[in-house]
């Protein structure tokens, strides 16, 4: 027994530590629940001219009768169960190990093993993921690009708006991912010798130290831009042409 | 001149209760001098590590309801009026009085880290963009604060298999050090653990130097062990250069 009375609390934290993790806890849960519903539909994905980006790019064949956001979502999902920030994200949240900082986590003690065996040795391929995300940002650009040309010709709605500032924080976060910032840089020891590198390593460093505000903020707009396509979509509301 | 109430650790491994102080609070007060006060008022055998009272030291960690905190930076006034404060010894490692604990373990895993290790006939010029990253690890002053509040080495107990994150950022240090020649990668997996760091960012919460351990130092290294052991590209092109 280490510290008397203290090793058997929780803990001894007064604040409201608890408030971070079931906050976390309920917005992903939401956006997992959300996003699976949407991705199964498999309906009112697309009005013209935007496209919800759970079905970017639009994969439509004879030989896969399911969704076809089936084939895309993997990436973007893979992307931000093995980032960095997430991962600190879900393990408080959902695995308690631990819920917040100096509160007692859940597991057995002694058995914990963390990211170095099967199946959390696994968030080690977040790079791949990386890569694949970005292929598709490539094609919700495309997509932002096209909402831009309506029947009657070359125009602005409020789904422009959205899907091009949906396109811009998924950028964000994907270009302050702390792989990103490594590839790009970070795994070289000398600098100066790679001013580009360091010059482009420096950059990303800045938009990494708000890499949290980047994964929220664009998690939660692409929800947004979804929820607006499908409404748009299945006539609930109408897109507002601005111009 | 207010009065606060102090719930104070008394004890060691073995057994040990909070004993309850009343203090006056002086302007300008921290809760090391709080703790002067015990000593010098109620029980003078309170034991209570401390050296500069100037927070760079690292000797006055303790958890001040229940948050790992140095005390000699943690001011009276931060606590509101009449709110009970407890102050214990940090968990993770054994007490021997009171407020003190043995904190050898980590001398001896600092003792485990190869030493910097230059070329033969280095050329000893540096350049600031090649130093400054480990310019912010050597900021640390060993409060070993990082160590207490991870919950692999606090809660788990995993001293055999991590090294926490203050040996992190040493690794890391001389990891990414422009001049030295040593590949690190294998004895941060295999011998630190790096692998078991689950990133859930305490460590660098409570940094009292504001190290950040986790994004500059803990996840950097995990991409490099990434980069010899799980990227099959990363392998491929030290082949082609032959490195």
């Amino acid at each position: 027994m280490a510290n008397g009375t203290a090793s058997r609390a929780l803990t001894l934290r007064k604040d409201s530590w608890w408030v971070e993790p079931l906050v976390t806890a309920v917005v992903l849960g939401a956006f997992g629940i959300y996003s699976t519903w949407r991705a199964l539909s498999n309906q009112y994905y697309y009005t013209e001219p935007y496209l919800s980006p759970f079905y970017s790019p639009l994969i439509l064949s004879d030989w896969w009768p399911f969704s076809p956001a089936i084939l895309i979502l993997w990436a973007p999902l893979g992307f931000r169960a093995t980032c960095y920030y997430y991962r600190k994200a879900y393990y408080r949240s959902f695995f308690l190990s631990p819920p917040a900082c100096a509160v007692n986590p859940v597991g057995k003690k002694g058995s914990y093993t963390g990211e170095s065996r099967f199946p959390f040795i696994l968030q080690n391929v977040h790079r791949f993921f990386l890569y694949a995300s970005t292929f598709v940002l490539l094609f919700l650009w495309i997509d932002s690009f096209e909402a831009f040309f309506f029947q009657d010709g070359i125009g602005i709605g409020v789904g422009t708006i959205i899907l091009t500032i949906n396109a811009f924080l998924l950028t964000m976060y994907s270009f302050s991912c702390h792989s990103f910032r490594h590839l790009v840089g970070g795994k070289l020891d000398v600098f100066s010798r790679c001013p580009t590198r360091f010059r482009l390593w420096g950059s990303t460093s800045a938009m990494n130290e708000i890499h949290m505000t980047w994964a929220w903020s664009s998690l939660i707009f692409v929800a947004l831009t979804d929820l607006y396509v499908f409404l748009v979509a299945n006539g609930t509301i109408i897109d507002l042409r601005l111009i | 001149m207010s009065v606060a109430k102090l719930r104070v650790f008394r004890g060691d491994s073995q057994n040990g209760e909070e004993k309850e102080y009343e203090v006056p609070v002086d302007e300008g007060m921290v809760v090391l001098d709080a703790l002067f006060y015990i000593q010098a008022n109620y029980d003078g055998d309170l034991a209570v590590r401390w050296n500069c009272k100037a927070a760079k030291c690292g000797s006055c960690s303790t958890e001040i309801n229940g948050k790992p905190r140095l005390a000699c930076k943690t001011r009276m006034d931060s606590f509101a009026e009449g709110e009970l404060i407890t102050v214990y010894p940090i968990k993770a490692f054994p007490v021997i009085k009171d407020l003190v604990t043995d904190v050898s373990w980590n001398y001896e895993v600092s003792k485990k880290i190869p030493p910097f290790t230059p070329a033969e006939n280095t050329d000893w010029i540096m350049y600031q963009e090649d130093v400054e990253r480990g310019q912010e690890f050597r900021k640390c002053i060993e409060c070993f604060m990082c160590q207490n509040v991870c919950h692999i080495l606090r809660d788990h107990n995993r001293k055999d298999a991590f090294a926490g994150p203050r040996f992190m950022i040493k690794i890391a240090e001389r990891e990414m050090h422009p001049l030295d020649t040593l590949d690190r990668r294998e004895f941060a997996r295999e011998e630190a653990g790096v692998g078991f760091c689950n990133i859930t960012k305490c460590c660098t919460e409570v940094c009292p130097e504001d190290i950040h351990i986790t994004d500059n130092g803990i996840i950097p290294l995990k991409e490099r062990v990434v980069d010899k052991y799980y990227d099959p590209f990363s392998w491929l092109l030290r082949k082609i250069k032959g490195k």
